[in-house]
């Protein structure tokens, strides 16, 4: 194998391992710090399918977004469907062995690159001539952006601009890193950029503003039924403080008896 | 009428452009040495103080599962930017929710994650030096809490909780609010924000119910402290005192009276509102909620019932069961206690807005609406009510059932501007421990977002009555109104819409003749 391979194929792997430790490292700790009290905001639903309705409504719709701003709502949901769809029809690279019939279907999803695009550039658009999201953004916002525009772009020069890579070798390279079968990757500059830019992200998610991901199923204000009345909810060092009278009104329970 | 140059009501309410620094300043007046230590906290900024807030703040975030998640998961969409009324009202930009945060985001940054440490100005990352403690003391108490942005934020990041954390973090340091701790001292003392003893309480409700009976020829009475009632009744103190509070309170008075339900109320704990959650304090609020279970295990109640009082009624529904076992499931030999003597046919505690109207469902309260026909009506959803509560257990039935209310006794109620009512209601800009004269400026241009929604109602439709249930609201309102060119008596309690419309009848005066 080439050094570039080599290198390559370990940045991959590093990639991935920042990514599983990162990310189960926030989830644990997410899930592991309690939420002491009952702050849902409304519209609060005052059952669990009520809460699974609403935190699906902010996922797959974005709701709340789009009640705050119709632009912003509109870039960003297209670019974040355009995402997944993108995402799915990578598979079929990583797909040891023949690829199923059903990723074959998947072809057409590269034409979500085009909203993919749209959607970024709205954003950044957004960052830079609105006074106020411009005050709010840091160099990494501009960064983020940049970075999927980045990869976006040199996926679609590829697919689009007939800047082919050879896709036996893409083919092999990707399967080889899920079967540990390690091989050769094409060595157009476009296409290291594409794998690099790529597996950048993947990197930094955890230690990143994407970890709004994992954040939107653990925010409290969304995912808390609204029942406090009916069912006590007590964290377990509030429990403690309780146990051990640590704050306390001392009185006579007998009085009246 | 308090002096201080706004522009004048847009006709629109418009987004403003960035104007930096407007409100940059000292913030509201320091704690003293005295009130600090009353509450336990270091009565002057200690010595290490860098190292005992970035502590605290580690110890906040793993206790609190809100505000870690909210710190991390902020994308900066700009959703939330122009959500605030401080933000429309002032244009400085650290009042856009987002940036209030980034105060406590950006020290977060630099201390516990791996891009602010190693790459503090890629990602906005800041020590929390001299210059960052005096923004955040400036602009953690120009947050109201409201809990506007949150409704807006596609995470549902609510900046009340970073602005909550920080206050307690800047306690911690010894750099408190005067406000906020100075009454929460009095609560602690004597058992209302007032600092209003026993005997003054009692004479005060001796006045009232001879005004009432005055005015009504009716009987009504004022219990303090009677052992065996039925309802332990919890209000805001400004109840006892304050225009148009006190309205409300006779209101709650007749309701009961008409009621046949016996209620008292109580001088040890004589106080719904709960500044601890204002300072983020969790100790200090456990302690309000058990003065209240103390003294409804004393009085032996069945039932308790909480006043027009926003921020208790979300710390009394929201946080009473949590944090002194008020409602089901607590195990300690209190709450136990409690449990058995309250009443389960009811939800513990109840609104008197819910009391007042299953009364209104059932018959029981009839109303003469023509004595409410001088009034167009709108009504104010105070914001820790719509918020952050429920009523009725019903969805949404803390905008529902108030407004019920106010129809049964009104011919005419007209809602102010969708965008600025229910879930999305704008704070009346006195909320979450700012309602105090060293923060007038703010006050007023923060109150804007309302006031421009409610020119809208009184010239579209003639609205003259403001209704709210929340005392800072009717505090707030009073004085704001006439900056805006309103009627500063338009502004009442929604009990004293009932008040004034409840038709009294003599047959439980003879019944409460015959119990004395």
């Amino acid at each position: 194998m080439s050094m570039t391979s080599i290198i390559f194929t370990l940045f991959c792997y590093l990639s991935l391992l920042l990514f599983v430790i990162g990310l189960s490292y926030k989830i644990i700790q997410y899930w592991q710090t309690p939420a002491p009290l009952k702050i849902s905001i409304a519209p609060a639903p005052l059952t669990r399918t009520g809460v699974f309705v609403r935190i699906a409504a902010e996922v797959f719709l974005f709701k709340s977004l789009f009640r705050a701003s119709k632009w912003t709502w509109f870039f960003g949901w297209i670019f974040h469907w355009a995402l997944v769809l993108l995402f799915i029809r990578h598979l079929g690279y990583f797909w040891p062995g023949d690829t199923p019939e059903v990723l074959l279907k998947t072809e057409p999803f590269k034409y979500a690159s085009f909203p993919l695009i749209i959607g970024l550039t709205g954003l950044l658009g957004r960052r830079i001539f609105v006074d106020r999201v411009r005050y709010i953004s840091a160099p990494s916002d501009y960064l983020m952006l940049i970075l999927l525009i980045v990869i976006g772009a040199s996926g679609m020069l590829m697919t689009f601009a007939l800047y082919y890579p050879d896709m036996g070798l893409v083919y092999s390279f990707a399967e080889g890193l899920v079967t540990l079968n390690w091989s050769e990757l094409p060595s157009e500059l476009i296409f290291l950029a594409h794998i690099f830019f790529a597996f950048t992200l993947i990197a930094i998610f955890p230690i990143s503003k994407l970890l709004h991901t994992p954040g939107v199923f653990f925010s409290p204000t969304l995912n808390q039924v609204d029942n406090a009345r009916k069912r006590r909810h007590i964290s377990s060092w509030a429990m403690q403080k309780e146990t051990e009278k640590e704050i306390f009104i001392e009185h006579n329970l007998e009085k009246d008896e | 009428m308090a002096e201080v140059d706004i522009d004048k009501l847009p006709t629109y309410l418009e987004i403003p452009a960035i104007q930096k620094d407007t409100m940059a300043g000292d913030g509201p007046f320091k704690a003293s040495i005295e009130i600090q230590e009353q509450l336990g906290f270091p009565g002057e900024k200690v010595e290490n103080w860098q190292q005992i807030a970035i502590e605290k703040i580690a110890e906040t975030k793993s206790k609190y599962r809100s505000v870690q998640v909210f710190l991390d998961a902020c994308v900066k969409c700009g959703a939330c930017t122009d959500k605030c009324h401080y933000y429309l009202g002032t244009s400085d930009p650290k009042n856009m929710p987002v940036a209030r945060q980034d105060l406590f985001r950006s020290v977060y940054r630099r201390h516990f994650t791996f891009a602010g440490k190693y790459f503090p100005k890629l990602v906005g990352a800041k020590e929390l030096d001299d210059a960052m403690l005096d923004d955040w003391y400036n602009y953690f108490h120009q947050c109201s809490q409201c809990r506007r942005c949150a409704v807006f934020c596609p995470y549902g990041i609510d900046t009340a909780e970073i602005s909550m954390a920080a206050r307690e973090v800047m306690n911690v340091i010894g750099v408190g609010q005067k406000y906020s701790n100075q009454i929460l001292g009095r609560i602690n003392k004597i058992g209302n924000n007032l600092g209003m003893p026993e005997p003054a309480l009692r004479d005060t409700l001796l006045d009232l119910e001879e005004e009432i009976e005055i005015e009504t020829g009716v009987a009504v009475k004022m219990p303090l402290d009677k052992e065996h009632a039925e309802v332990l009744m919890v209000t805001p103190s400004a109840d006892f005192f304050a225009e148009p509070h006190i309205d409300g309170l006779i209101g709650y008075a007749k309701v009961f009276h008409q009621s046949g339900v016996t209620w008292t109320m109580s001088s040890y704990a004589s106080e719904a509102a709960n500044f601890g959650m204002f300072i983020g304090s969790y100790e200090v609020m456990r302690k309000g909620a058990l003065r209240i279970r103390k003294a409804a295990l004393d009085l032996g109640v069945s039932r308790i019932v909480v006043g027009e009082c926003g921020h208790a009624w979300r710390v009394a529904y929201s946080f009473w069961n949590t944090l002194s076992g008020i409602g089901g499931g607590a195990s300690d030999e209190y709450a136990l206690k409690l449990q058995r003597q309250l009443d389960g046919h009811y939800p513990q505690p109840q609104h008197i807005i819910e009391f007042s109207y299953d009364l209104i469902q059932k018959g029981i309260l009839t109303f003469d609406k023509t004595k409410n026909d001088h009034r167009k009506v709108t009504f104010h959803d105070s914001c820790n009510v719509a918020r952050g509560s429920n009523m009725g257990d019903i969805e949404n039935g803390q905008f529902i059932l108030p407004r019920e209310v106010i129809k049964a006794a009104c011919n005419h109620f007209i809602e102010m501007p969708k965008a600025t009512i229910k879930a999305s209601t704008f704070c009346c800009g006195g909320g979450g421990g700012l309602l105090t004269d060293d923060l007038i400026e703010l006050r007023i241009k923060g109150a804007m977002p309302r006031m421009r929604a409610l020119k809208q109602s009184q010239e579209n439709d003639g609205v003259n009555t403001l209704a709210a249930i929340c005392a800072i609201c009717k505090s707030q309102f009073s004085k704001v109104l006439p900056n805006y060119d309103f009627d500063p008596y338009m502004i009442v309690s929604v009990h004293q819409l009932v008040s004034d419309a409840l038709i009294l009848s003599d047959k439980s005066q003879t019944r409460a003749e015959d119990s004395l």
